[in-house]
C-alpha cells in the first residue's frame, strides 16, 4: 500500500469506488486556508490577506446560487470549525454582497458562547483557530449565527448542543454533528462544510496530524451515509471532497514536509478531487489537471446557475 | 529607495563585522535589485552573531556576486529585477529592518501571483552560488545520530519506514548503556575535531553542556519559553495586534529580552535558541517539535560535524472531550504520539543532513530507546537489507566505521 494510505481507509474503500477521483488538482493561488477556501468558493484566486476579517472580493457559490436560482436564505449554510472563516458566506462584490450569502456557523465560536453563558470557564486550547499562530482568537464580523438563532433554527437547545459537544473528541466533528442537524431540520441545497482538525500539522506533531487525518477520512464517510439515508437527499445529491492545496514536500529546503505549506512547490499546489452522486461516474480516475477554480462553476452547471466571474471552468467529466 | 542610491553612513546601526562587509561591498550592494539587496541584508545585519559556517555561506554570496562582470550581473539578477514591486515596498526601511521588508515583500509576491517566479529565481540563484563555491573539506565522515522512542515499552507500528530503503535495519542489538555509547562517540568526536558548533546534542528532556559540544535541550529553555507563551497570549487576544504584528514582534525579540546574554559565544547559541522558539511552528508547545526543528535549524545553519538528537515524550494533547469535562490532571506525557512524531524526526533530520556537503560519506542511526532497533546508513551498507542476528550496538557503529 502506497505510503499514508493506511489512513484514509474510508475514502479508499467506500467513496472512491463510488466516485469520479481527480488526482490532480491545483491551486495557484495563495496557500492561506481562509483565503484558499474562499477562492474555492469564488472560483477566482482571492488576493486578500489571509488572516483578515474582510469578505472575499468576488461573489461567492452561495450568492450566484441564491440570485440566480431565487433561494432563500435558508437554502445554503456554510459550517466552518475555524473562527478565521467568519466572512466567507458573503463577498464585498457590489452586485451580489449583502443579504445574498449563505449563512455561517461557527460551531466552535458557538460552544465558547454556551460555555460562557453557562458560567464555566473560557477553553483557550478550543477557540484556538490556527497553529501556525497558535493562540490566536480572531475577531468575528459578517453573517454568522449566534448561539440562540442556532438552537431556533435547528430546533436544538442550547443544553443538547452542550451535551452533545461533550461528547465529541473535536471541533470538526462537532461541525459535522452541526451539519447533520442542518439538513435534518432545513434540509439546504447547497451546504458547505470545512474541516479543519488537520491545521494541527503545523504544530509539527506528525502523530496528531495523521489522527486528524483519519478523523477527517471517517467524517466524510459519514457525512456521505447522512447524505444517503435522510429523505430530502437521498438519491438526489451531489457531494464534492477536496482539500484547499497540498503540503510542502518532505525534500524542499525552503519547508519543513507536512508541517506547513509555504514553499509554493508543486506538492503545495497540488491536491485532488472526488465527487459522488447521481450521474456522476462511479469508480472513474481523472488524471488531467484541473483548477481549484473550477469547482464552482462546475457546480454552477450542476445546479443551473452562471458564476460569471469565476476564472475557473466546469469539469467536462461531471457535468 | 532603490539600491542604487545606497550610502555607507546608512549601515550607521549595523553590528561591527555586518557593517564592514556593507561598506567594503557597497559598490555591489548598489547594483542589486530591489527585490534581492534586502534578502541579502538580512542575511547580513545577523552576521556577527552567526555560526562560522552560516559566515561562510554570506561570504560566498558576496564572492560570486563579485565575481561577475557588471553584464553578467544584470544578466544573473533580472529574474528578480523584473519583479513588480509595489512602491510601499520601496519606501520600506529595508537597510535596517530587512527582515520585515523580506515579511512585506513575500505578501506582495503572494497576492501579485509572483511568487512561482520568485521561488524558480531564488532557487537558481542559490544553485549558482553553491556551484561557484568550493566544496568545504570536512575532517572526517558527518555523522547524525537520533534516539526515538523514550518511555515506549512498545512501538505499536513498524518503526523506520521511510529511512529503511536507505540503509540496514539490524532488530536484534543489544543496547545497553545506548545513550552513554552513543554520547561517549560524540565526545570523541568532539574531542578529535574541535570544531566551533561542530558538535551538537539536542535532547528534547535535559542536557548539559559539556567541552567541545553544544547543548540546547527543552528544558533549559522553560522560562523562555512561558515568557514567550505570556507575550504570544498578550499580543493575539482581539484588538492587540494579530498575527502578522505578533510574527514581526517575535522576529525582534533577542535573548536580552529573556535575560540571557546575547552577545558573544554564549551570545550566538542564545540567539540560536530564542530563534528556534520565535520562528518555530510548536517548538513552544511540543518538545518533539522542538527537537526536530533544532535539528533542523542546527543542520542549516551550523552545518555541524556531530549531531545527536534524543526525542522524549511530549505532553498529551488533550481531547475536546476531555477538556470540556474538566479533566486538569497534572500535565501528562503520550510516548507513543511522541514515538510516531520522532519516527518522522528522524526521517527529516536524515534529509537536512544529506543537504550538506559531504553527504554520499555521511553516517546516520536511528535508535529506539532502550530497545533492540537500529537502523544505521552508511555507505556500504546494503540500502533496504535487515539484520535479525543478535549484535550490539558498538559493532553497529562499527561496521558504520568500517565502510568509509
Amino acid at each position: 500500500m502506497p505510503d499514508g494510505q493506511e489512513n484514509i481507509p474510508h475514502l479508499l474503500n467506500e467513496l472512491i469506488p463510488q466516485a469520479s477521483f481527480f488526482t490532480q488538482v491545483v491551486n495557484h493561488g495563495i496557500l492561506g486556508h481562509y483565503v484558499a477556501t474562499a477562492s474555492l468558493a469564488t472560483g477566482v484566486y482571492e488576493t486578500f490577506n489571509n488572516f483578515a476579517a474582510v469578505p472575499p472580493n468576488n461573489p461567492t457559490v452561495f450568492e450566484y446560487f441564491r440570485k440566480d436560482l431565487n433561494r432563500p436564505a435558508t437554502d445554503t449554510w456554510v459550517v466552518a470549525p475555524s473562527n478565521g472563516f467568519n466572512r466567507i458566506g458573503e463577498s464585498g462584490n457590489r452586485l451580489y454582497g449583502e443579504g445574498l450569502g449563505a449563512g455561517v456557523i461557527l460551531p466552535k465560536r458557538l460552544l465558547s458562547a454556551a460555555l460562557q453563558g453557562a458560567g464555566e470557564p473560557q477553553y483557550e486550547h478550543l477557540l484556538r483557530d490556527n497553529y501556525e499562530t497558535p493562540l490566536y482568537t480572531p475577531e468575528l464580523a459578517g453573517n454568522r449565527v449566534d448561539l440562540h438563532e442556532m438552537a431556533e433554527l435547528l430546533k436544538m437547545s442550547v443544553s443538547e448542543f452542550t451535551t452533545h459537544a461533550r461528547n465529541v473528541a473535536s471541533p470538526d466533528e462537532l461541525s459535522v454533528y452541526i451539519a447533520h442537524q442542518l439538513m435534518h431540520q432545513l434540509a439546504p441545497s447547497l451546504l458547505w462544510i470545512t474541516l479543519h482538525d488537520i491545521d494541527i500539522a503545523h504544530s509539527g506533531a506528525y502523530s496528531l496530524y495523521i489522527d486528524a487525518i483519519r478523523r477527517c477520512d471517517r467524517l466524510c464517510a459519514e457525512i456521505w451515509k447522512t447524505i444517503q439515508s435522510e429523505p430530502e437527499y437521498a438519491g438526489k445529491t451531489t457531494m464534492f471532497i477536496l482539500p484547499d492545496f497540498g503540503r510542502d514536500s518532505d525534500t524542499d529546503p525552503g519547508g519543513n514536509g507536512f508541517q506547513h505549506h509555504r514553499t509554493g512547490d508543486a506538492l503545495s499546489r497540488t491536491t485532488w478531487m472526488m465527487a459522488l452522486g447521481p450521474g456522476v461516474r462511479q469508480n472513474a480516475v481523472i488524471d488531467r489537471p484541473l483548477e481549484s477554480t473550477d469547482l464552482v462553476p462546475t457546480i454552477g452547471s450542476l445546479l443551473g446557475f452562471s458564476a460569471r466571474f469565476s476564472q475557473g471552468k466546469p469539469v467536462a467529466e461531471l457535468t | 529607495m532603490q539600491p542604487s542610491t545606497l550610502d555607507v553612513q546608512q549601515f550607521g546601526k549595523y553590528p561591527p563585522l555586518a557593517r564592514q562587509i556593507a561598506v567594503e561591498n557597497i559598490a555591489l550592494l548598489r547594483e542589486l535589485p530591489l527585490a534581492f539587496a534586502p534578502l541579502l541584508l538580512r542575511e547580513l545585519i545577523g552576521y556577527d552573531w552567526k555560526f562560522p559556517a552560516e559566515r561562510r555561506e554570506i561570504d560566498s554570496q558576496f564572492k560570486y556576486l563579485a565575481s561577475l562582470t557588471p553584464q553578467q550581473r544584470v544578466a544573473e539578477l533580472q529574474p528578480f529585477a523584473q519583479l513588480s514591486l509595489s512602491s510601499n515596498l520601496e519606501n520600506l526601511d529595508w537597510i535596517n529592518d530587512p527582515a520585515g521588508f523580506s515579511e512585506r515583500l513575500s505578501a506582495h509576491l503572494w497576492t501579485s501571483h509572483q511568487m512561482d517566479g520568485f521561488r524558480t529565481a531564488s532557487l537558481r540563484y542559490v544553485d549558482k552560488v553553491h556551484a561557484a563555491t568550493p566544496k568545504p573539506v570536512l575532517p572526517f565522515y558527518r555523522l547524525g545520530i537520533v534516539i526515538v522512542g523514550g518511555g515506549v515499552a512498545e512501538a505499536t507500528s513498524p518503526l523506520f519506514r521511510k529511512l529503511r530503503p536507505q540503509g540496514v535495519y539490524f532488530s536484534n542489538v543489544d543496547a545497553a548503556n545506548g545513550r552513554a555509547v552513543l554520547l561517549d562517540l560524540v565526545r570523541q568526536r568532539a574531542a578529535r575535531y574541535p570544531i566551533p558548533f561542530g558538535h551538537w546534542y539536542i535532547d528534547g528532556a535535559k542536557n548539559q553542556a559539556e567541552p567541545g559540544i553544544t547543548a540546547v535541550c527543552y528544558s533549559g529553555l522553560d522560562q523562555v519559553r512561558i515568557a514567550l507563551v505570556d507575550k504570544m497570549r498578550e499580543v493575539m487576544q482581539p484588538g492587540n495586534g494579530g498575527p502578522e504584528y505578533l510574527r514581526s514582534l517575535l522576529a525582534r525579540m533577542r535573548p536580552e529580552d529573556f535575560g540571557l546574554p546575547g552577545n558573544g559565544e554564549a551570545g550566538v547559541l542564545n540567539r540560536f535558541q530564542v530563534s528556534v522558539l520565535t520562528e518555530g511552528s510548536g517548538t513552544q508547545l511540543f518538545s518533539t517539535t522542538f527537537v526536530q526543528w533544532t535539528a533542523r535549524e542546527a543542520l542549516r545553519r551550523a552545518q555541524p560535524l556531530t549531531l545527536l538528537a534524543r526525542f522524549t515524550p511530549r505532553q498529551h494533547e488533550q481531547s475536546m472531550r476531555d477538556l470540556l469535562a474538566g479533566v486538569k490532571e497534572a500535565p501528562q506525557l503520550d510516548p507513543q504520539g511522541s514515538l510516531v512524531d520522532a519516527n518522522m524526526g528522524a526521517y527529516y533530520t536524515w534529509i537536512n543532513q544529506q543537504r550538506l556537503a559531504g553527504a554520499e560519506q555521511s553516517r546516520f542511526l536511528v535508535w529506539f530507546e532502550n530497545h533492540k532497533e537500529v537502523l544505521a546508513i552508511a555507505p556500504g551498507l546494503q540500502h533496504g537489507s535487515v539484520d535479525n542476528r543478535a549484535t550490539t550496538l558498538p559493532a553497529v557503529l562499527a561496521k558504520m566505521t568500517d565502510q568509509s
